[in-house]
This record gives C-alpha cells, sequence and structure tokens, in this order.
C-alpha cells in the first residue's frame, strides 16, 4: 500500500512526537500520583521513618473523635459549594442579561487582569475592605454608622465562613467569565439570541434556553476546578476563615507541621478524607447538572417568554458582577495605602500621613523572595510552555489530537486538591534523600502551569492555518525551520500570553512552594501568607502590592512586547 | 508530644547513624571562625513580627561583614516546622546538611530536641560572648525548667507585660480577677493569641500561676500532678471571660502582633506582649497609637529567655556558633534592646561591660511605654514545658474547635 | 524521460469509504483543472498532491513527478508549488523576506538580485520592506506567486487561488500566473469552481463526483 510508504521513512520521527504528550503526561501526573501514594500509607499507620510500620485504620479514628471534625467537614463542603454556586451564578447572569453590550465588555477588561493576581492578595484586600475596622467601616464612620469604635462583629473568620465564600467568589468570578466568555466565541451565541429574540423570548430567558447549555458544556471542567479548589484551599482559608476550628485543609497544614510526627498520621487521613469529600462533592455536582438539565429541558418545552425575568435579572447581574470587581479593585487599592501608610487608626478614612518607610524597611526581603519568585516562576513556565508547544506540534504532525478523555488528564492536578498529595510529595521527597528546596519546587509549580499553559494555548494553536504549514512545506522548507520560522513567530502573541497565565499561576501557589521547599524557599506568596499571622497591614499591604506587581507586569510584557516586535506588521494585529 | 517521646528511643534502636562528622571544637575559636567563613546559615526563626524580621537581617549584614558568613532567615509560623524538619530529616538518615542551621527556640521545643539527641553541642559556654552574659540574675542555664547545659544560647529576655489604650482605660489592673472584672464590665475590648501560639499559651500559664496557691507542682512534670485539679480554677476563669472576649471567643488573632493591628484599629484595648519594649517599637513604627502603655501584674509576671540552638546535622555548624557567638555581643543585645528597633531585654551583665558599653546601656531611651528594670518587678519562672503541651491541648478542646 | 505530472491510478479514501479516483497526466505548461462540487474532494486531492494528507483519508495509487514517484517523500521534497485562494503571505515577514523564504541556495547578493528582479517582473518594484498588510489583493497575489516560483517548483498547484479576486484582477492575475507557469514548463493541477478559469486554462478538464 502507497498510502504506507509514505508513512515509513517518518516513523522514527513519529514516535519521538508521538512519546512527548506521554512524557509530559508523567511530568504533570507523576508528582501526583506519587504524592497520593505517599499519603495513603501513612493515612493508614504506615510511616516507617516515624517508627510506625504496623497497618491500621487508627488515623481514621483519631480523625473522627477528633471534635471539630464535623465543623471543619462542614465548612470545607459549604464554602466549596456556595462559592462554586454563587459564581457560576453571577456569571450567568451576567452572560444571560448582557452578553454583546458594553457594559460587559467594560467589566471584562476590568476584570481580565484580575484573573492574574494572587489568591492571597485578592484575600488580603478583602480583609482590609470588610473587616469591622476595614476601609468600608472607616469610610462610612462615624457620620453614618456612629461606630466611633469598630462594632465587635465577626465578619472575617466567621465560624460559618462566609467571608472565606465571599473571598473566593471575587477571585472565581472573572476566572469563570473569562473561561464563557472564550466559550462564547465558539458557540454561534449571537445567532441564537438573534432566533431566540425574533421568537419573542426575553434576553435572559432566551439566552438561558438556548446558549447556556452550550457554553456550560465547555465550562463544566472549570467549574468543577472552582468546586474542588474553593474546598480545600489553604491560603484564602488561613487568610479569611475561622480559625476555631479551622477549614479542614487547613487543619491538615496544622498537623503535618506539629513537631509530634505521629500527627501526620491523623494529617494524612485527614487529607484523604479531604480527597473522598471532594470527590463525592464532584459527583453531586454532576448529579445537580443532571437534574438541572431535566429541569430546564421541562421549562424550555414550556415555551414561556419570561420577558418580565429581565428586569429583576440583568440588574442583579451587572451589580453582583460590578460588586465583586470592584470589591477586588478596592482591596488591591488599600493594600497599597496601607503599604504607604503612617499611623492610620479607627476611624480615619486615610492615613495621617504617606511614608515610604515601610517599603524601605521591607524592600530587602521583598526583593529577595521576589527573585525567588521570578526565578521559579521563569523556569517553571520555560519548561511548561516548552512540554505544552511540544505536544501540540506532536498533535500537528501525528494528527492525534487530545482526547475528551486526555482533556481530563490535564485537569486532574486542578481537579485533585493539593493538600491531598502535597503532604506526600514532601514526604516521598525525604523518604528518597532528595533534598527539598528550589528544583523540587519548580517541579512542583510545572505540574500547576502547565494545565493552564496547555488551556491558554491550545485554541490559538489549533486555530492556526494549516495552509501556511502547506505552502512553506511545498516551498521546500522542513517541518522543525516551519515551526521555528513560522509558526512560533506567528503565535508570539499567544504564546506569550499563555506564559504571562503561567507566571500568574506561579506566582500564586502557596503550598506546593512550602511543602516542597521545605521552609527554604520564600516567595512572594509564602512571605505574605506568613506574615498574615502577625497582621501587620503595611508589610501585608507591600508585599501584596508586589505580588499583584510580579503578576501584572508579564501580563504588560505579553501585551506590549508583540506590539513593539510587529509594529510594522499589520497583518498580526487582527 | 507524648507518641512523640515514646517513638524516640524506637528509632535510637532502629540503629540509624548519629552525627558521625569531624567538627571543629567550639572552644577553639580561630578554627571556628576560619571553618565559618563562606558558610550559609539557615536561621529558622519566627517571621511574624517585622520588627525582629528587620533585627535579623540586620544581624545578617554584620556577620557577613565580620566573619563571610551568610545568615538566610527562614521565616516560620511555627517554631514546631523547625523541630519537626530536623526530626524528618533524621529518621530518613539524613545526618549531614539539614535545611536547618539554627533555630530560635525554647521551652518545650527545646525540650524535646535535646531529650531526642537532635542538638548539636554543647557550645554555648564555649562562645567568645558567653563572658558577657548574666548567669546569676537571670535565667539563661535553664530553659522551662529544664537544664541548658549549653545546648542552646541566650540571646534576649522576655517578661510578660501588658499593653493597654490610656485613652480607653484609665488604671491599671493589678490581678488576673481584676482582669476579668475589667473584660465583664468592657466587653469585646480583650483577647489574646489562639493557643497553641507561643504567646497565647504564655497567657494561660501566666493566669494558671495567678490562681493556683501550689506554683511548685508547677516546676514538676505535668504527670506528675492531678492535672484537672490544678487547673480548674484556669477553666472556671476562661469559662467566665471567653464571652466578653473579643468576637465573643469564636476568634482570636493569630499571634501577638496581630493584636498590635487591634490595638491600633481601636477593637481591643488590652492586649499581652512577651516583651517589655515591644509597645515603645510598635509606637515608633506607627503601629500603636501613642496612648499606649504598659503594665505588670502585682505578682509579678513570667518571664524566660530567648535561645538559639544547632541541629545535630546543620552543614554549618561553626557558621551558626558564629551568629550566636555575635548575638550575644554587646553590640548586637545594645540594638536588641534599643525600643525603636526590637526592644528586647539583654541576657548581658551590666557589671561585666566596659564603660562605655555599660553607658551605651545605660543612655538608650526606652521608648514613653517601657517600664524600667525596676517597675518590671517580680520575675515568675516557667512552669515545667510539658504544661504548656497539656493546657494547649486541653485549651484547644474546649475552646479552639467550636462548640 | 517521462516529463511533467502523472496521477497513476490515484484513489483516496475517506474512513474507509472511496471519495474519488483519477488517473491523469499532465505535461510540462500544460494545465489540467479540477471541478466539482463542494465535498468532491477537490482539496483532498491537493492535499494528497503536496504530501498533507490528513488522518481520516487514506490514499493508493502513485505521484510521479518528471520520473520520479514522489509518493512516498516528505511535502518539503516533492518539489511541488501550490498557491491558495488567499494569498497567504508570511503576515511578520516583509515582501521581499516572503520571496527569499522560497528562494533556493545563492549568495546574498545573488539572493538580492534574484528577489529585486522577480519583483520588477510582477510590477512590484521597490516593494522588498513592504509590510505584506499594506498590500493591495492583486499585490499580494503576485507577490505569492513570485515566491512559489522562486523556490523553482517542478510542479504547480492551484486550489482555488483566483476566487479571491474582484473580476478585472481575476482574469490579470490568472494569466499572469498561466504564462508564468508555462514559461517554466510547468505542470499545473487547477482546483476551481469557476468555468471561467477552466476555459483560460484550455486544457483537460475533469469533473469530480459529478
Amino acid at each position: 500500500m502507497t498510502d504506507r510508504a509514505v508513512r515509513r521513512p517518518a516513523s522514527t520521527a513519529r514516535s519521538f512526537w508521538g512519546a512527548l504528550p506521554l512524557l509530559t503526561l508523567i511530568i504533570m501526573i507523576g508528582p501526583v500520583l506519587a504524592g497520593l501514594f505517599g499519603t495513603v500509607l501513612p493515612a493508614f499507620g504506615y510511616l516507617p521513618a516515624a517508627g510506625l510500620g504496623a497497618f491500621s485504620i487508627a488515623p481514621f479514628t483519631d480523625l473522627f473523635a477528633w471534635n471539630g471534625i464535623w465543623a471543619a467537614t462542614r465548612l470545607s463542603v459549604t464554602t466549596g459549594f456556595a462559592a462554586t454556586f454563587l459564581s457560576l451564578a453571577i456569571v450567568t447572569l451576567l452572560m444571560a442579561g448582557w452578553s454583546g453590550t458594553r457594559a460587559l465588555r467594560w467589566l471584562e477588561t476590568l476584570l481580565s487582569p484580575l484573573l492574574s493576581v494572587p489568591h492571597a492578595a485578592t484575600a488580603f484586600g478583602i480583609a482590609f475592605l470588610i473587616a469591622p475596622s476595614g476601609w468600608i467601616a472607616r469610610m462610612i464612620s462615624p457620620w453614618l454608622t456612629g461606630w466611633d469604635r469598630p462594632p465587635d462583629v465577626l465578619i472575617t473568620q466567621d465560624p460559618l465562613g462566609i467571608a472565606l465564600t465571599l473571598g473566593l467568589v471575587t477571585k472565581e468570578v472573572p476566572f469563570l467569565l473569562l473561561m464563557a466568555l472564550a466559550a462564547k466565541g465558539q458557540s454561534a451565541s449571537t445567532q441564537r439570541m438573534r432566533v431566540a429574540q425574533s421568537l419573542g423570548y426575553g434576553r435572559v430567558s432566551g439566552w438561558l434556553k438556548s446558549v447556556f447549555p452550550v457554553i456550560y458544556a465547555q465550562i463544566h471542567l472549570p467549574v468543577l476546578v472552582v468546586l474542588a479548589y474553593s474546598m480545600s484551599v489553604v491560603d484564602v482559608a488561613m487568610i479569611l476563615g475561622p480559625t476555631t476550628p479551622p477549614p479542614l485543609s487547613v487543619q491538615v497544614v496544622k498537623w503535618m507541621s506539629d513537631p509530634d510526627l505521629s500527627k501526620r498520621l491523623i494529617a494524612s487521613a485527614a487529607a484523604l478524607w479531604q480527597l473522598a469529600l471532594v470527590i463525592a462533592a464532584l459527583g453531586v455536582w454532576w448529579i445537580g447538572e443532571r437534574i438541572t438539565a431535566r429541569l430546564g429541558l421541562a421549562w424550555v418545552e414550556r415555551g414561556a417568554r419570561n420577558l418580565r425575568l429581565d428586569k429583576t435579572a440583568r440588574p442583579l447581574g451587572i451589580t453582583l458582577g460590578t460588586v465583586s470587581a470592584l470589591s477586588v479593585l478596592l482591596g488591591l487599592l488599600c493594600l497599597g495605602v496601607w503599604s504607604f501608610a503612617g499611623f492610620w487608626g479607627y476611624p480615619d478614612a486615610l492615613p495621617q500621613s504617606l511614608t515610604p518607610k515601610n517599603w524601605a524597611r521591607h524592600w530587602p526581603d521583598i526583593s529577595d523572595s521576589l527573585i525567588t519568585t521570578l526565578l521559579i516562576a521563569a523556569l517553571s513556565v520555560a519548561v511548561a510552555v516548552t512540554l505544552v508547544i511540544a505536544c501540540l506540534e506532536a498533535e500537528h504532525r501525528t494528527g492525534r489530537s487530545l482526547s475528551q478523555k486526555g482533556l481530563w488528564l490535564i485537569y486532574a492536578p486542578l481537579l485533585i486538591p493539593q493538600i491531598a498529595f502535597l503532604p506526600g510529595v514532601q514526604t516521598a521527597l525525604l523518604i528518597t534523600g532528595a533534598t527539598s528546596g528550589f528544583w523540587p519546587v519548580s517541579l512542583m509549580h510545572v505540574v500547576f502551569v502547565l494545565p493552564y499553559v496547555f488551556l491558554s494555548l491550545t485554541d490559538p494553536w489549533r486555530n492556526w492555518d494549516p495552509r501556511i504549514d502547506t505552502i512553506a512545506r511545498s516551498l521546500g522548507t522542513s517541518p522543525t525551520r516551519v515551526l521555528f520560522t513560522l509558526r512560533l513567530p506567528m503565535l508570539l502573541r499567544p504564546i506569550l500570553t499563555a506564559a504571562a497565565v503561567g507566571f500568574a499561576v506561579s506566582v500564586g501557589q502557596y503550598l506546593p512552594t512550602l511543602l516542597a521547599g521545605g521552609g527554604r524557599v520564600a516567595t512572594l506568596t509564602t512571605e505574605a501568607v506568613a506574615l498574615s499571622s502577625g497582621g501587620d497591614r503595611r508589610a501585608i499591604g507591600a508585599f501584596g502590592v508586589a505580588q499583584t506587581l510580579a503578576v501584572i507586569a508579564p501580563f504588560a510584557i505579553a501585551t506590549l512586547l508583540p506590539y513593539w516586535m510587529w509594529r510594522n506588521r499589520k497583518g498580526l494585529h487582527g | 508530644m507524648k507518641t512523640l517521646l515514646t517513638a524516640l528511643p524506637l528509632l535510637a534502636s532502629l540503629g540509624l547513624p548519629m552525627a558521625a562528622i569531624a567538627e571543629t571544637d567550639p572552644a577553639d575559636w580561630d578554627a571556628v571562625t576560619s571553618a565559618a567563613k563562606g558558610q550559609t546559615v539557615y536561621w529558622h526563626a519566627w517571621g511574624g513580627s517585622t520588627a525582629t524580621n528587620d533585627f535579623i537581617a540586620w544581624v545578617g549584614d554584620r556577620v557577613s561583614e565580620d566573619y563571610g558568613v551568610t545568615l538566610e532567615h527562614v521565616k516560620l509560623t511555627d517554631t514546631a516546622d523547625a523541630v519537626t524538619r530536623v526530626l524528618t530529616e533524621k529518621q530518613a538518615g539524613q545526618d549531614d546538611d539539614s535545611a536547618v542551621d539554627m533555630i530560635w527556640i525554647n521551652g518545650a521545643n527545646f525540650a524535646s530536641m535535646k531529650e531526642a539527641d537532635l542538638l548539636f553541642g554543647p557550645f554555648a559556654e564555649d562562645l567568645p560572648n558567653w563572658q558577657y552574659v548574666d548567669v546569676d540574675g537571670k535565667t539563661v542555664q535553664t530553659d522551662f525548667t529544664v537544664p541548658v547545659e549549653g545546648y542552646e544560647s541566650p540571646w534576649a529576655m522576655a517578661q510578660v507585660v501588658f499593653m493597654y489604650d490610656t485613652a480607653d482605660m484609665d488604671a491599671t489592673l493589678p490581678t488576673a480577677e481584676a482582669m476579668l472584672e475589667w473584660a465583664q464590665a468592657n466587653p469585646g475590648r480583650f483577647t489574646y493569641p489562639q493557643p497553641p501560639d507561643f504567646l497565647g499559651a504564655t497567657f494561660l500559664k501566666q493566669v494558671l500561676i495567678e490562681l493556683t496557691d501550689d506554683n511548685d507542682v508547677l516546676a514538676k512534670p505535668v504527670d506528675e500532678a492531678d492535672f484537672a485539679a490544678v487547673t480548674a480554677p484556669l477553666w472556671d476563669y476562661l469559662d467566665a471571660l471567653t464571652p466578653v472576649l473579643w468576637r465573643q471567643g469564636q476568634a482570636y488573632p493569630a499571634t501577638g502582633p496581630a493584636q498590635l493591628q487591634l490595638m491600633a484599629d481601636n477593637e481591643i484595648d488590652l492586649a499581652i506582649s512577651f516583651s517589655p519594649g515591644e509597645a515603645s517599637t510598635a509606637i515608633a513604627n506607627n503601629q500603636l497609637p501613642d496612648t499606649v502603655r504598659t503594665f505588670v501584674l502585682e505578682a509579678g509576671t513570667l518571664g524566660n529567655a530567648s535561645f538559639v540552638a544547632v541541629p545535630y546535622n546543620s552543614g554549618s555548624k561553626e557558621g551558626a556558633m558564629v551568629v550566636a557567638n555575635f548575638l550575644m555581643s554587646p553590640e548586637a543585645q545594645l540594638r536588641a534592646q534599643d525600643p525603636s528597633i526590637l526592644g528586647y531585654g539583654t541576657v548581658l551583665d551590666m557589671a561585666k561591660l566596659s564603660e562605655d558599653e555599660r553607658n551605651a546601656f545605660a543612655n538608650l531611651d526606652l521608648g514613653i511605654a517601657t517600664l524600667s528594670p525596676a517597675e518590671l518587678g517580680t520575675v515568675q519562672p516557667e512552669p515545667h514545658g510539658s504544661w504548656m503541651t497539656r493546657i494547649t491541648q486541653e485549651w484547644t478542646e474546649r475552646y479552639g474547635a467550636g462548640q | 524521460m517521462d516529463n511533467g505530472l502523472h496521477l497513476k491510478a490515484v484513489e483516496i479514501y475517506r474512513d474507509g469509504q472511496p471519495l474519488l479516483q483519477i488517473d491523469a497526466q499532465v505535461g510540462p505548461g500544460e494545465i489540467l483543472t479540477v471541478m466539482g462540487p463542494s465535498g468532491s474532494g477537490k482539496s483532498t486531492l491537493l492535499s494528497f498532491l503536496t504530501g498533507h494528507l490528513a488522518p481520516a483519508f487514506t490514499a493508493t495509487g502513485q505521484v510521479v513527478l518528471d520520473g520520479y514517484d514522489v509518493t512516498s517523500q516528505p511535502p518539503e521534497h516533492r518539489k511541488i508549488g501550490i498557491l491558495f485562494q488567499d494569498d497567504l503571505l508570511f503576515p511578520h515577514l516583509s515582501v521581499g523576506a516572503n520571496l527569499a523564504f522560497g528562494l533556493r541556495g545563492g549568495t546574498k547578493s545573488e539572493r538580492q538580485k534574484t528577489i529585486e528582479t522577480a519583483l520588477s517582473d510582477v510590477g512590484l518594484q521597490g516593494f522588498e520592506t513592504r509590510d505584506p498588510a499594506t498590500l493591495s489583493g492583486g499585490q499580494k497575489a503576485r507577490g505569492a506567486l513570485m515566491r512559489v516560483l522562486l523556490s523553482d517548483p517542478k510542479a504547480l498547484l492551484l486550489d482555488e487561488a483566483f476566487s479571491g479576486l474582484d473580476t478585472d484582477r481575476r482574469a490579470q492575475i490568472r494569466d499572469l500566473t498561466f504564462d508564468h507557469a508555462r514559461k517554466k514548463h510547468l505542470p499545473v493541477v487547477m482546483v476551481t469552481h469557476d468555468i471561467d478559469d477552466a476555459n483560460a486554462a484550455g486544457g483537460q478538464v475533469i469533473q469530480l463526483g459529478a
């Protein structure tokens, strides 16, 4: 057969390219599996490093004998579901009520940079805003509220985790909104809406009935990521969450760092319990999706036009979306003000004086951790971008594209709670004698950076006109030269954007840096979270601002560099 | 902690190799300094206070200038992290080049590390600057009743004081009972860091010492006492206090410095501190209003020393000794005592210093909120370390895990 | 010598189902026009000829160019040039660099000279440093034609190459392309849906999927 003959000369090259996705998968999933393994063994009493070698279920009985277990479990579940549901609801209302309007585009511009701001910085900003002595209270006191002193009400660290939930929502709304907007491009939503509205449907009901199912199918995995993340987050929970008891994930970290090594058993058991909770929650959400789909179908079949829905849903959507965006922006501004504040007592709306003293004082620490942060981010992003490009190029050359199952694997490190496998990674590092520090941290960052780089680069890569390749090859150009002289330069902008996304992900990592770094690796995020226990708003403000700049700067470069490089090439500024 | 201590003999029986590397003799100081040159010392120290972080950064600059030692401050949220780290390394057989070269330590953490042979030493009394240390007047040779025996080197004295805002409170409070009465009259204006935070646990011990008649029983291990009976007055006291605490005791500041922010925000009027100069330092740094002052209880308050210890498997023991020695130098001690820098009490004996050095200490402006050594009054000794562990556990069960 | 392009018993299958079959000989300077409705496999045939058949397709038969069987050659070794409906000049390279991209061999000054001549041949003298995005449709088409010709192909494929142009330009560019192909004795396979193109070519016409 001639077509066989076509393939034969290239077969070694093909097997090389065919192996690349596998290699990438091993780099990404390997540490996760190793970590899970390192968590499962101690959870069942096996920790030879502590002289404990007998398998038993004692860690679990100890766990459920802890009198905070149910409160911690409830917190994990309620904040997870509440944050996910609220974020999705806000995004849905926004998209349904305001798709294609200038208001939404404006909000999108406002929200996109927020996506990259590390969770910790956002959480600090929110805490500075909403605390009883926070900025909002200061601005309206005492003239409006009569509060000469901050009211003694539990707003942050509340036992119900409301502040924690709100903090998560403000961060997940931009994420889901941008995911949904990306999905919108492939859903022919404008045409669908035109049809729905010409049939007499309202904006909101028409969108919910004709566009939402398509978009939800595309953001289904990101929504699950939000759910898993919100249930098991550590850094935000340390900043905004309650402490008596803390959410389950924070308690795991506390047990992990107890000098009593046997506490690692209960920590591992709790980590597995957290994993089970997340899996169960994902299952419940899945069932919820089915039920909603059925109810939604019945609603569609009834054919109600629901015109009045627009009157309530549209204002509600834009209000919630704006409040969410503004609270993050104001929070960040508040971090900035605190970082320059002289004495700032309650209820002054602004500090008595502004001073560069705080910055001068913290700059040595900030610059050290900034350098570490940038090195780790640059290294992990370089590895991740190279692997992703190699995988996409392999896909192009072998003609085999990623299946739906493969997509689940890409999402795996984001769906499995970090707290479930990172303690195991730390144990595994110690057992194998590998020194924790810069290199393991960078590798762990690759695990979390890779999925985001992949998700961000895939569409632009696949949308590249394949006829360019045909032409170049027919001009006698080798595939490798096509890659380096045509595809990469032409895709410079999306590649840099993906790198900036990866950079932001790396900068924001708390738990992987803490646990794989053995405390030796100080990044802006670990330093900022460590400072949170001290409550020094000036120091936290300065680190939060530094964190924010460390992620905004790469985005600025990713936007400006292609402009500058291709300033004389109009064809690349579509 | 009990499990840990019982697990340790077991480990020893596994025949894990002990530190086997030839070390420089601490007494041969020239050899120590020449070996130290070029070493990097990872000092694991609590990083929640910006004033302390600044001081440690300054120490790093100085030892780098004078001895060519690079000091890296690994900022901990809990000293136990560093202890765990060394323990885990030992269990994994990593007997050299530990991630930890020096730990800011005292109390239970020191006791358990010493007990488990995780410490290098004795070295402290061989350091050149040991000659200036006030071994008679300050508790630098026992640490929470555990003999130090040169396994850790002192660098600061701490004593409990209470910070209060004179803008909101007119009088100091002489006893724990008076504090409870005041709190009941002014609900929501007092709190303490959440145990197991060190300072929060210290508050519990301070109250226990106030309420118990028999302080001798606290000097012995907790196993030898009737824990329930001895601590019953403490829990009665806390049951009465908790509902009138800030946020009704549903939330607590995470650490001591977090109380400063609450005071500056006028959320609370009264807070505990383990550093007589902390309030003055915080006022200088804009972290507290200048109306804050400090007081001690009539019967005296708890005091102890802060030490640094070197893990047995540190790869930079000489560098760590150089840093430990520098911390005891009159230069570093003077800076640490300066309230605009750190405001920590010195471990040195003024009588052993030169005329100039003595004057420098005498001329220090202790700051408006700092009590003089005479006003600080009686220093009560720390209870045996095991008390803190048990009291903290009990507190967590009663107040730290929800209703 | 068996000059020209010979498609020997070519059959293409989509997912195992026969899509098209063709057996044709295109001599040097001749134009074979392939017509047919969309979905009939016109473009797939060209993909097969350039060596870019998508994995869903399989093919049997041989492509023989100037006596050499190139069926198993990778695209870059076949010396078969192609022009698409859109000009597809590489947007990040100047017009001159686009031409240089295809040009083989020569010293720096020779290459420069060749490009200069090629550009002025099609009325684009002095366009070397221009951004392709600033060119008119006809100028772009002429640039693309010169780019493929400079790569010294042994055959030329035209995939609806003129359908993007307005009516006046269309005939002009078509004639220019045919002229150059004939001058260089290139066998040409043209896929089009426009009967004017076929008439202008004047060679054999194969109807697919009819």
